[in-house]
C-alpha cells in the first residue's frame, strides 16, 4: 500500500512540473484537475485506520468537487470565453521554470526530514510534496503574465496548503477544512470576476497591462 | 534451454529482428491514419533494395564520410553486446558497462555527424549542429536514469540493472524506477529521431535532423545507417521493456517471449505517440528533455532520501 501512497504524491509533484512547463492554459487547467482528483484520494489512503470515516469522506468527496471538478470547469469557461489559450511569454522562461521548481522539490525532500514536526507517523512523502508544490504554485503567481496562469499559480498553491493541512486532519474540526473548500471557492470567483474585468478593460488577459492604469 | 544457447538466441534476434520493429511502427501510423500501410517486412526490403545499389562519392569528401556508416554500425554492434536482449545475462557484463553502453552510442553518433560535417553542404551541417545538440541534453536524463538504477538495484553491470536486481528494486523504490522508464522512453524518442523530436518521414531539410544528415549517403552506406538506427531502436527498446517487465520469468523461452512482446508492445506505444502527435518545435524540444532529465534527477533524489 506504501508503494501507491507514494505514488500519489510523486504524481502529485510530476504535475507541479508538467504545470510549470506547460504553456497551453488548457492543458495547465487539465493537469491542476487531475491533481485535485489525487489530493481526494489523499485522505483516503493516509488514513489508515478508520476511526473517522465521516470525517474523511466529506473531506475527500469536497476535494473531487470542488477541485477536481468545480474550479477548472469555472477556469475552463473563463479560457473559452476569451481569446488567450496559450501562455507566450512568462517573466521568467519555461525552461528556468522548471529547472527551478525540480531544485525547490529536491531540496524541500533534503531538508522535510529534518523538520521538528509534533505529528507522529505522518507519510515521509508528505511535507516534502506540500512544500514543494506551495513553491511551484509561488513560482507560477510570479512568472504569468496571464490571469489565467496566475489562478492557476493560485490553485496549486492552495493545493499544497492542501496537502499540508492533511497532516493536521485528525486535529481539526471538518467545519474549518470545509471552510477552507468554500474560501477557495470564493476566491477563484474573485479572481474569475477580475478576469473579466481586465478582458472587458483591454481585451486581453495580460496582466502587465494593468500597470498603465491612471486615475 | 542452456546459457550460449539463450546468449545466439538474443544476438540473432538483434541482428535479424529490429527493421521488424520500423515495419510494426510504420503499420501502426497507417492504420491509426485510416489506410492500409506498408506490409510488415517492408523495411527488410529497402535495405536489399538499397545493398543492390552502387553508390555514388562526392569529390569533396575524404575517407572520412566512408567510415561513418561503418563506424556507426559496428558501434551499434557492440554496443548490442552489453544489453541483456531477452536472454537472463547480456553477451558481455563487467561492472560499470552502462558508461561504456553510453560511450559506444556516442560513438555511433558522432562517426554520423563527422560524416554529415565532411560532406560540406550547409544543410548537413545544421542537421549535425541540432543532432549533437539535442543528444548532449539528452544524455543527462539517460546517466541520471542508469544512476538511479545503480542505486537502487545495488548493481553496476547491465545484466544486474536490467534483470537480477530489478524485481527487489520495482518492489521497494516501485514509484521512483516508473519515473525512470518514462524518462528513458522519452530519451529513446529523441536519440532514436522519432516524432515529438524529430519527424522520421518529413522530406523538408530545414526541419530534418537525423536524416538531413544522410542525405549524400546512398547504397549500401545507406543500407549500413539505417540497419543501424533499427538496431538502436531495438537496443532503447531492449533497455525499456527489461526495465517495465521488472522481475524476470523462470523458465527461459517464456521470458525471451515476454522480451519479444515488450518490444512489440514498444514499437505499438511509440507508433501511437507519433500518430497522436504533432512535431515539436524546436526550441521546444530542450523543453522535453530538460523535463526528462528532472524526472531522472527527481528519481534519483527519491532514492537517495
Amino acid at each position: 500500500m506504501t508503494g501507491w501512497t507514494d505514488l500519489l504524491f510523486i504524481l502529485v509533484l510530476v504535475l507541479d512540473l508538467f504545470v510549470l512547463a506547460s504553456s497551453r492554459l488548457r492543458a495547465g487547467i487539465r493537469a491542476v484537475a487531475a491533481q485535485g482528483v489525487l489530493l481526494s484520494l489523499l485522505p483516503v489512503v493516509l488514513s489508515g485506520d478508520a476511526t473517522e470515516t465521516r470525517h474523511v469522506a466529506i473531506l475527500a468527496v469536497g476535494a473531487l468537487v470542488v477541485k477536481a471538478v468545480g474550479i477548472p470547469w469555472l477556469l475552463a469557461r473563463a479560457t473559452r470565453e476569451s481569446t488567450v489559450s496559450r501562455e507566450v511569454t512568462p517573466l521568467l522562461g519555461f525552461l528556468p521554470s522548471l529547472v527551478l521548481g525540480a531544485a525547490g522539490i529536491a531540496a524541500a525532500i533534503w531538508f522535510a526530514a529534518d523538520l521538528p514536526l509534533p505529528v507522529p507517523g505522518m507519510h515521509p512523502l508528505l511535507v516534502p510534496t506540500s512544500i514543494g508544490t506551495v513553491w511551484c504554485g509561488l513560482l507560477l503567481i510570479v512568472t504569468r503574465r496571464k490571469a489565467v496562469g496566475q489562478v492557476l499559480g493560485f490553485l496549486v498553491l492552495e493545493n499544497g496548503v492542501f496537502v499540508l493541512g492533511l497532516l493536521l486532519s485528525d486535529f481539526m474540526p471538518s467545519m474549518v477544512e470545509v471552510g477552507v473548500l468554500l474560501d477557495l471557492l470564493a476566491a477563484v470567483f474573485v479572481m474569475g470576476l477580475v478576469m473579466f474585468d481586465i478582458q472587458r478593460a483591454f481585451s486581453s488577459l495580460d496582466t502587465e497591462k494593468l500597470a498603465s492604469l491612471k486615475d | 534451454m542452456t546459457g550460449p544457447l539463450l546468449t545466439a538466441l538474443q544476438l540473432l534476434g538483434f541482428l535479424s529482428l529490429p527493421p521488424l520493429l520500423l515495419g510494426v511502427i510504420g503499420r501502426i501510423k497507417a492504420r491509426v491514419a485510416g489506410r492500409e500501410g506498408p506490409p510488415l517486412l517492408q523495411p527488410y526490403r529497402d535495405l536489399a533494395r538499397l545493398v543492390r545499389k552502387g553508390t555514388v562519392y562526392s569529390r569533396t569528401t575524404t575517407w572520412v564520410f566512408r567510415a561513418g556508416p561503418v563506424v556507426g554500425l559496428a558501434a551499434v554492434l557492440a554496443a548490442g553486446l552489453l544489453v541483456p536482449l531477452g536472454a537472463p545475462a547480456a553477451t558481455v557484463a563487467f561492472a560499470g558497462d552502462f558508461a561504456l553502453l553510453a560511450a559506444l552510442l556516442g560513438l555511433a553518433r558522432f562517426a554520423t555527424v563527422v560524416a554529415a560535417l565532411d560532406t560540406g553542404s550547409s544543410f548537413e551541417g545544421m542537421g549535425a549542429a541540432r543532432e549533437v545538440t539535442f543528444s548532449a541534453l539528452a544524455e543527462p536524463a539517460l546517466f541520471l536514469g542508469f544512476v538511479s538504477l545503480v542505486r537502487s538495484t545495488g548493481g553496476t553491470d547491465l545484466t544486474h540493472l536490467l534483470g537480477d536486481g530489478l524485481a527487489a528494486a520495482w518492489h521497494t523504490d516501485g514509484p521512483a524506477l516508473l519515473l525512470v522508464a518514462l524518462s528513458i522512453f522519452v530519451v529513446a524518442l529523441a536519440e532514436n529521431a522519432r516524432l515529438p523530436v524529430d519527424d522520421p518521414a518529413t522530406h523538408l531539410e530545414l526541419t530534418m535532423i537525423h536524416e538531413v544528415m544522410v542525405l549524400d549517403h546512398g547504397g549500401p552506406d545507406l543500407a549500413l545507417i539505417q540497419y543501424g538506427a533499427a538496431l538502436k531502436l531495438w537496443l532503447f527498446g531492449a533497455v525499456v521493456v527489461n526495465l517495465a517487465l521488472g522481475a524476470r520469468l523462470d523458465e527461459p523461452a517464456a521470458a525471451f517471449a515476454a522480451f519479444l512482446g515488450g518490444q512489440l508492445a514498444f514499437a505499438v506505444a511509440i507508433g501511437l505517440v507519433e500518430s497522436t502527435m504533432a512535431r515539436l518545435r524546436l526550441v521546444r524540444i530542450p523543453q522535453l528533455l530538460v523535463g526528462a532529465s528532472v524526472l531522472s534527477a527527481f528519481a534519483l533524489v527519491l532514492l537517495l532520501r
